[in-house]
């Protein structure tokens, strides 16, 4: 057997377990695994200008390609810059595993320079989390965070690692463990057929049904059954913002997103269900909106591979526990083995008033205006990509409208930080995503608010040429915030307009990438084609929009999915059902 | 609505599972009302008692919470079955005569022992249901100078039992 120093053992793990990038920072702590790090070439390290892009960049990484993604950071200040990344991942389920440095075991609660209790701040946010306290341990530390960040529901998980378990003098003998067994922790892989049978039969018997699906069919790499099922059942399905490309958004049974500012049709859809098939997806409160009003008159099937989201605001009626990918396809074994083939025909009434309600055009928006409207900006981008590109975006207006009009075909091709709503999200996660398609197109979204909370990537990103096109949809504002200033505070923009922003195509200059501003909107197009034609740039569009525009349709907090405020120009105003 | 159930748990002898435990409580805000832990004969195993109350859908909840941790191995609700419960308190009072004659007059099935007596003064021993305890406790309070409880420990009647 080899013998390996900690440090080695830490790079070596990486190794075995076919890990390509590592997105870190080094720091006192961690500076034996950085010496371990230069002596090899297998695992190659990013360097990042601040923890929390190392963090965001790994999950872009691992969101893109269903990887997982890996970050190394120091102690104190390196761990607790990480931790903003870390609870985004955790919200979103996200398998991520993140060594932390930490001081040696013998200062170890004397309030050394630059300790942190690393594993008691994460603790909330990670799916568990390890301090390692033997040399020896290392390999298996290692092994279990890969085996939980990417098992049953993933996440992120944290590895500690004091400096002198490290220490290159140290060596003890390596081998990284084939498999891992723990006896508390069993995930769910199938469900039990009882359920998908009973589901069946509900499905059967529905005259209104509708699928909504989450992030856990891309998670679980359940496309395409998804899609069977719904093409074979004819079913009108909801994504959330988590789910989006899960199933074809172009595809006429795509009612598109619901919730907070989902279409009126999918929210109309829910609300009038007589059975939800929930799939994947959490019951968010920006989903369900008012819990005493969610769905009235719909009984619901809901298949999660996490037990404990089952009924935990919403009570369903058939829950089934696994992976979804079984159980779709266990479903799909079970239609196909049913005697009677299924009338599509037989939900044509509910089809023809889904239609009705599409035929409102709840996203219908000012086309003649001669501002730039974020709206038009978002369908120039999906036109110039032909709906291809990998989109990451920051949080806020410029994320409603990229998830509203630009329909995704594909999984893992919608970026975002949904559960924990983090600006700064954007850019070192299209970095990442960069890291894993290093083919693809890939545009970030973004804001000139949420832009500038992790701008210094642009760096890192000129260093490892990893071409990505950012679209700043500039409205000087807060925009967001200052929407819901707007409907619940009568206008009052309490500290929601940025002032003294910077020139961004010259920042973007300065950081040795292209830089455009767009003012006009006959130049957006041209701009965007410029800009993707740049294949091997990073080009920073600045595009200064209309800065009082808000997303519709939106049902505000608290209220039920049939009470949505509808755009001032829409054919209905305030819609009750 | 609301019910008092006691929880046993089995939990990985692990520095920091007791940590996610207790964060458990405090970040989803469920309230506990006593905990107790100790390493059971198989020392990589550590026992966990908890007592807590709250709507059904909560306690399933909390349960489901519980076993997510990775460090929980198996738990099992002793509302849910025919169990048995006892709670340990240790009580310091001054002698005297009515304390000596309360202690005398305890019936069989609660177990009520003057365990020291020092300068005048007793430390007393007493075991049974909470409830039991709340009850003696509160008929004594005047003379109590200090007391202090084990919290809660509980194990299921006949062949059913929490092991691996
Ligand atoms: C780190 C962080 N701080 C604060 C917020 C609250 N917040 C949500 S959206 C938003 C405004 C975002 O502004 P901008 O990036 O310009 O996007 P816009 O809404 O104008 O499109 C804010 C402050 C947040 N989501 N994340
Ligand atoms: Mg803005």
């Amino acid at each position: 057997m080899v013998e390996l120093s900690g440090g080695e053992i830490v790079i070596q793990s990486l190794k075995d377990e076919g890990v390509e990038y590592v997105f870190g920072y080094p720091g006192g702590c961690v500076l034996h695994i950085y010496d371990a790090i230069f002596k090899q070439q297998d695992v190659k390290h990013v360097l990042v200008r601040h923890e929390q892009g190392a963090t965001h960049a790994a999950d872009g990484y691992a969101r893109s390609s269903g990887k997982p993604g890996v970050v190394l950071v120091t102690s104190g200040p390196g761990a607790t810059n990480a931790v903003t990344g870390i609870a985004t991942a955790y919200m979103d389920s996200i398998p991520m595993v993140v060594i932390t440095g930490q001081v040696p075991r013998p200062v170890i609660g004397t309030d050394a320079f630059q300790e942190v209790d690393t594993v008691g701040i994460t603790r909330p946010c990670v799916k568990h989390n390890f301090l390692v306290k033997e040399v020896a341990d290392i390999a298996e530390t290692m092994k279990k965070a890969f085996f939980l960040a990417t098992s049953g529901r993933p996440g992120p998980v944290v590895v500690d690692i004091p400096k002198d378990i490290t220490d290159p003098n140290v060596k003890v003998p390596y081998q990284y463990p084939a498999e891992v067994n723990m006896r508390s922790y069993k995930p769910t892989v199938s469900g039990n057929i009882g359920q998908t049978r009973k589901a069946i039969k509900l499905i059967q018997a529905a005259k209104r049904p509708v699928v909504y699906s989450g992030g856990g069919v891309v998670l679980g790499e359940a496309s395409e059954e998804l899609t069977q099922l719904c093409h074979t059942l004819n079913l009108p399905i909801t994504q959330t913002l988590m789910g989006l490309g899960a199933f074809p958004g172009t595809d006429v049974q795509s009612i598109g997103m619901l919730g907070m500012h989902g279409t009126y049709e999918a929210n109309m859809a829910m609300h009038d269900s007589d059975l939800i098939i929930a799939i994947g997806a959490r019951f968010d409160d920006r989903v369900t909106g008012k819990i005493a009003d969610f769905c009235p008159h719909a009984k619901i099937i809901h298949i999660d591979v996490d037990p404990a989201s089952i009924s935990k605001t919403i009570t369903v009626d058939v829950p089934i526990v696994g992976q979804v990918k079984p159980i779709l396809l266990d479903m799909l074994a079970q239609l196909e083995s049913l005697d009677e083939t299924f009338d599509r025909n037989r939900i044509g009434d509910w089809w023809n008033q889904i239609e009705e309600w599409r035929a409102v055009d709840c996203m219908a928006y000012d086309k003649e205006s001669d501002i730039i409207k974020p709206q038009y900006v978002i369908e120039q981008l999906y036109k110039v990509t032909n709906g291809e590109a990998f989109v990451t975006s920051d949080v806020g207006q410029h994320q409603m409208f990229a998830a509203q009009y630009y329909p995704f075909d594909k999984p893992r091709r919608w970026i975002n930080s949904g559960g924990l709503g983090t600006m700064g999200f954007g850019l070192p996660a299209a970095m990442g995503v960069k890291f894993a398609n290093p083919d693809a197109d890939v545009a970030c979204v973004t804001g000139e608010g949420s832009i500038q909370m992790c701008l210094q990537e642009l760096s890192t990103m000129l260093q490892y040429d990893t071409p990505v096109k950012v679209v700043n949809l500039n409205n000087g504002y807060l925009g967001m915030v200052r929407q819901w200033q707007e409907f619940t505070y009568k206008s009052r923009y309490s500290h929601s307009y940025m002032e003294a922003l910077p020139d961004f195509k010259k920042l973007a200059e300065a950081y040795g990438h292209v830089g455009m501003q767009i003012t006009k909107k006959e130049d957006v197009e041209p701009a965007l084609r410029e800009a993707f034609a740049l294949k091997d740039r990073t080009v920073f569009m600045d595009f200064l929009t209309d800065k009082e525009e808000n997303v519709y349709p939106m049902i505000e907090s608290g209220k039920a999915h049939n009470d949505m405020v509808m755009a001032p120009n829409s054919k209905y105003k305030r819609v009750l059902a | 609505m609301s019910r008092q159930h006691i929880i046993s748990v089995l939990l990985e002898n692990e520095s920091g599972a007791l940590s996610c435990v207790a964060g458990l409580f405090s970040a989803r805000a469920y309230n506990i009302e006593s905990l107790t832990v100790a390493p059971t004969q198989d020392p990589t195993l550590s026992r966990l008692t908890l007592v807590t109350v709250g709507t059904e859908e909560t306690i399933e909840q909390i349960k489901k919470q519980l076993n997510k941790l990775i460090d929980v191995v198996k738990l099992v609700d002793l509302s849910e079955s025919f169990s048995l419960e006892r709670e340990l308190a240790l009580l310091k009072v001054k002698k005297n005569d009515i304390i000596a004659k309360k202690i005398e007059d305890l019936s069989a099935d609660s177990l009520a022992l003057i365990t020291d007596e020092t300068d005048g003064f007793l430390v007393i021993e007493l075991v049974g249901e909470k409830v039991w305890l709340d009850d003696f406790l509160a008929s004594i309070k005047d003379e109590i100078i200090e007391v202090v409880r084990t919290g809660v420990i509980g194990l299921s009647r006949g062949e059913r039992s929490l092991t691996l």
